[in-house]
């Protein structure tokens, strides 16, 4: 399923990284340690966190992602929204819970490992 | 001039709740007198409560106490803060508790016992001292370094915690003094695994007295102070760290 679509279902704000909403999501991933993200996750994921500190962009970048969901109303750091700006990330903001929100992509494109 | 000396720099008091009262200003400093331990440092979790009765009841000991917490960071990350100056532990204390939401369970968490330094019980912390502050780590080094005190990454080789567990990596905007390693793994290990341009230092984290002195860092230094330490981390005007 394409990025646009995942956005409009799951009513997601967008922050940074308009430009790429065509890209295809290969599966999701939640988790807070970034250590276990840079472990675990696949190309093209679609990462769901709370975390907010700048890190999260290096990782989307270093794993080749499709985007980040910030949940639960956190707002991400000014650095970590610069960043995002600068390496072209898909940031994406959400009020609710990682629970929800990995239950709701679940739904939407399933479990692809 | 110089004399080497044996730091511990990362023991919690009974005042965690992941200890018990054996953690008390006597029970540490006897404990840390058998390790020949010159040097400790007292880092409770968010808090610096019972520090300055450590730092009493060694005034007639041979042992330097320094005041610090281990602050959890917004990111879930550890760093220990260390001063020389207890007022300035309580300083950053007083930022932490204004950004640390929630109340101790003590069934849940265990009991956070504030003493003095003639081991009598003064009340209970009714903080959630093992929770996490709302404070970002930036924020929290730059506060340590406005107050002369001493940034350290507490346990970078567990998973739980860490600054390499929670963030993946170190940013490089951070200027901590130094990285700290557990008992669990070696000098020699922690240089193989972790390739950052900071010094390293070992400490045991204890929260029992027999752990006391597990891990220790050597340091040749001409007191047992922060600001000597930090001299020594940057190999300055003769301070330098000893394997
Ligand atoms: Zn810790
Ligand atoms: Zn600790």
């Amino acid at each position: 399923m394409k990025l646009r679509k995942i956005i409009e279902k799951l009513q997601l704000k967008v922050l940074t990284g308009q430009e790429n909403l065509e890209a295809e999501v290969t599966g999701g991933y939640t988790s807070d340690l970034l250590s276990d993200v840079i472990a675990n996750s696949k190309n093209g994921n679609l990462w769901i966190t709370l975390q907010t500190h700048q890190n999260i962009i290096a990782v989307a970048k270093l794993k080749d992602l499709s985007g980040i969901i910030i949940v639960n109303k956190r707002e991400p750091d000014g650095d970590t929204l610069q960043k995002a700006k600068e390496e072209n990330v898909l940031l994406l903001g959400s009020e609710e819970k990682a629970f929800d929100v990995s239950g709701k992509l679940y739904g939407l494109i399933g479990s692809k490992d | 001039m110089f004399k080497p000396f044996k730091a511990d720099l990362h023991i919690h008091t009974c005042l965690s709740p992941c200890t018990e009262l054996d953690m008390s200003p006597k029970g540490i400093l006897t404990a840390a007198k058998k390790k020949e331990i010159d040097i400790l440092g007292i880092c409770d979790h968010n808090s610096s409560e019972n520090s300055l009765a450590v730092m009493n009841a060694a005034k007639r000991m041979n042992i330097s106490v320094l005041p610090g917490l281990e602050v959890t960071s917004q990111e879930e990350v550890h760093v220990l803060a260390l001063f020389d100056d207890a007022e300035k532990a309580l300083k950053l204390q007083e930022r932490v508790y204004q950004n640390l939401p929630g109340e101790n369970d003590e069934k849940a968490f265990g009991m956070q016992v504030i003493v003095n330094e003639n081991e009598e019980v003064l009340g209970l912390n009714n903080k959630l001292l093992i929770g996490a502050t709302t404070l970002p780590l930036e924020e929290i080094i730059q506060f340590i370094h406005s107050f002369d005190g001493m940034a350290i990454a507490s346990h970078i080789d567990r998973e739980s915690f860490s600054i390499i567990g929670q963030l993946g990596f170190i940013p490089d905007n951070l200027d901590l003094d130094a990285l700290e390693i557990s008992p669990a793994i070696t000098f020699e290990e922690a240089k193989r695994r972790f390739k950052y341009n900071y010094p390293i230092t070992c400490s045991s984290d204890a929260h029992y007295p027999e752990d006391i002195g597990k891990c220790f860092t050597s340091f040749l230094l001409e007191e047992g102070t922060v600001a000597e330490i930090k001299k020594a981390l940057k190999n300055k005007e003769g301070r330098k760290m000893i394997r």
